[in-house]
């Protein structure tokens, strides 16, 4: 389509502006964990004179990045995987099935989407303080699985409405129970949709701060994102290296993102119309 | 096989009105109907049971108390009397209101954007996704990244020095006036390409014939998008105006916490903040409860706004 309100060349202006705006923190972030800390003072905005990779080591050996992104990988799999068959269920309860409670359900998640997880915080601590679940990965495993539930649920219920119901009819008629038509005739055709949910969601918990940093007080058992603002506070004099391991733990949902890009446009437009 | 009267009786619930449905009971036959059902919702309904009706109740409850978290007494609206006669609470109710005026903004820029890219402009796709990145990184490692390239002798006034614009180096984060504002900025910097990408996939779904036939009628390009495409994607421009105005009301802790820690002297607070604070750094629990409670019920005004739109009928028909 060639219309010439704009011009070609502002718009391509404007584009270009945004474009360098959108990226300029991110360059701005990886040249300054490989400059030394005395370089970054003397050179905070330019490239680096001397690249050096020691941020990075003194990151990964001296400090326990390492674990944290582990408790990250294991916190985002578990509560992704939980969520998404816990939603997976209820979606196709919903769609199939028939129950009291089933609109109130559906609108009940639809709108626990946008509940802020800061007004359930404080009496969610005082139930893991209960379970003595202080400190340990498990409580925000829990919570994070129960807040992933709605979106999940959501998303699953608009995608297997579209599933033709004369192929759920097909499978009750060969006799198969809903688990098995869920599991063998459903799921194969979800596919996509399962690795929307997936990959929203699992953005969402390696990048959550506040439950983490709550639940997780204790140095070693933080997931990454608890453990880079514990640097922030330690390190006020060492840049580079807060840079360091904050380029590391924005690294692997970059790659993420390049990846499943399409997945995740069509997860986060879903469901808005026109 | 496939008896039509089989099929269309299935039709509405499939199992339970299988082929030995005649010789079951009426009753049974209901029950084992809907048993299924309320099983595959039972996970679903116990975590949300769990993660938010529980909390969401308690959290009201506990608002009229006051005390630490585990010795509560009733003091019925002290905590909302307080805190809305202090300082600091009213600051940061106020903050989360001046980033509403990130909204508008960024709702216009995404727009023209995003039109712009719907043109089918060279490089479409290389722009959306720049534009769209920071939307999905971290914001724990977005606002620490900017806390560093922000201050006074940071990345960005740096550059601007050395461009000749130190006259509009301000102290970012260190200054009570800016503050609140830097984070906007962060927040407008990581929220926008959400703008983008949500209208354009609403502007893609158009259908041609329409803007054909507004051509064909000599419409011009501003023409065409103002009175042609903007309207017609109302309900995606509603869903993003309304999401990012819960987003800065209520889900903006991160970047506060990691870019200002609400300071200098709590002038870049926002209600989470205060109620983190209050919660687990001061104990004041009762207050964290009573602010939680304000947030909640601002959230909820937004929240149903956001019921509406996104439980029509035809919403979510695209995937």
């Amino acid at each position: 389509m060639k219309i010439s309100g704009l011009a070609s060349i502002p718009r391509h202006v404007l584009l270009a502006i945004l474009t360098v705006a959108s990226l300029a923190p991110l360059i701005f972030m990886v040249l300054t964990s490989v400059k030394s800390p005395d370089e970054y003072e003397q050179n905070p905005a330019g490239l680096p004179h001397t690249v050096t990779f020691s941020n990075y080591v003194h990151a990964l050996v001296d400090l326990p990045t390492l674990t944290w992104a582990l408790n990250s990988l294991l916190v985002t799999v578990i509560s992704v995987a939980i969520s998404t068959v816990a939603g997976a269920m209820a979606a196709y309860a919903i769609s199939f099935g028939t129950f009291r409670g089933r609109t109130p359900l559906l609108m009940g998640s639809i709108a626990a989407i946008m509940v802020p997880p800061v007004v359930l915080v404080v009496p969610m601590f005082v139930t893991m303080v209960n379970l003595k679940l202080i400190n340990n990965l498990g409580s925000v495993i829990l919570f994070y699985s129960c807040l992933l539930i709605p979106f999940s649920i959501f998303f699953l219920y608009n995608f297997f409405r579209t599933v033709p119901s004369e192929l759920v009819e097909a499978a009750v008629v060969d006799g198969a129970g809903p688990l098995r038509t869920l599991w063998s005739v459903v799921m194969p055709l979800a596919k996509p949709a399962l690795v929307t949910v997936g990959v929203v969601n699992a953005i969402w918990a390696w990048n959550e701060l506040l439950i983490a940093l709550v639940f997780l007080q204790d140095e070693r058992s933080r997931t990454l994102m608890a453990g880079l603002t514990l640097l922030q506070g330690r390190y006020v004099t060492n840049q580079p290296l807060v840079l360091a391991v904050a380029t590391l733990s924005i690294l692997p949902v970059a790659a993420f993102y390049l990846l499943s890009q399409r997945a995740f446009v069509r997860g986060l437009t879903a469901g808005i119309g026109k | 096989m496939t008896d039509p009267a089989l099929v269309r009786s299935s039709a509405a619930a499939p199992w339970g009105a299988a082929a030995d449905e005649r010789v079951r009971p009426a009753g049974a036959r209901k029950r084992r109907r809907q048993l299924w059902s309320y099983l595959f919702v039972v996970p679903a309904v116990l975590g949300m049971g769990f993660g938010f009706v529980f909390p969401l109740v308690t959290v009201v409850r506990n608002s009229f108390y006051a005390g630490s978290f585990y010795k509560l007494s009733f003091v019925g609206f002290d905590n909302y009397r307080f805190i809305f006669g202090d300082d600091v609470f009213i600051r940061s109710l106020t903050n989360n209101f001046r980033l509403l005026l990130t909204v508008p903004f960024m709702t216009i820029v995404a727009l023209l954007v995003a039109v712009i890219l719907n043109d089918g402009i060279r490089g479409w796709k290389v722009y959306r996704s720049s534009i769209f990145l920071p939307y999905i990184l971290p914001a724990a490692g977005i606002g620490l990244t900017f806390s560093v390239f922000l201050q006074f002798n940071g990345g960005l006034n740096t550059f601007l020095r050395s461009v000749g614009l130190s006259s509009i180096a301000a102290d970012w984060l260190g200054s009570q006036t800016w503050a609140i504002w830097s984070v906007g900025g962060v927040v407008v910097w990581q929220q926008l390409g959400f703008g983008v990408v949500v209208f354009l996939a609403a502007l893609l779904s158009l259908p041609p014939e329409v803007t054909e036939a507004a051509r064909i009628d000599g419409a011009s390009w501003w023409q065409l998008q103002t009175k042609i495409h903007v309207p017609q994607i109302r309900t995606a421009i509603e869903f993003f105006m309304v999401t990012e105005a819960i987003t800065v009301l209520s889900w903006v802790f991160t970047y506060v916490y990691v870019l200002t820690l609400g300071g200098p002297g709590n002038s870049s607070s926002v209600m989470e903040f205060y109620i983190w604070k209050n919660g687990f750094a001061q104990g004041s629990v009762g207050l964290a409860n009573a602010a939680a409670v304000v947030v909640l019920l601002i959230a909820s005004v937004l929240i149903a706004i956001y019921l509406r739109l996104r439980a029509r009928p035809d919403a979510g028909a695209r995937l």
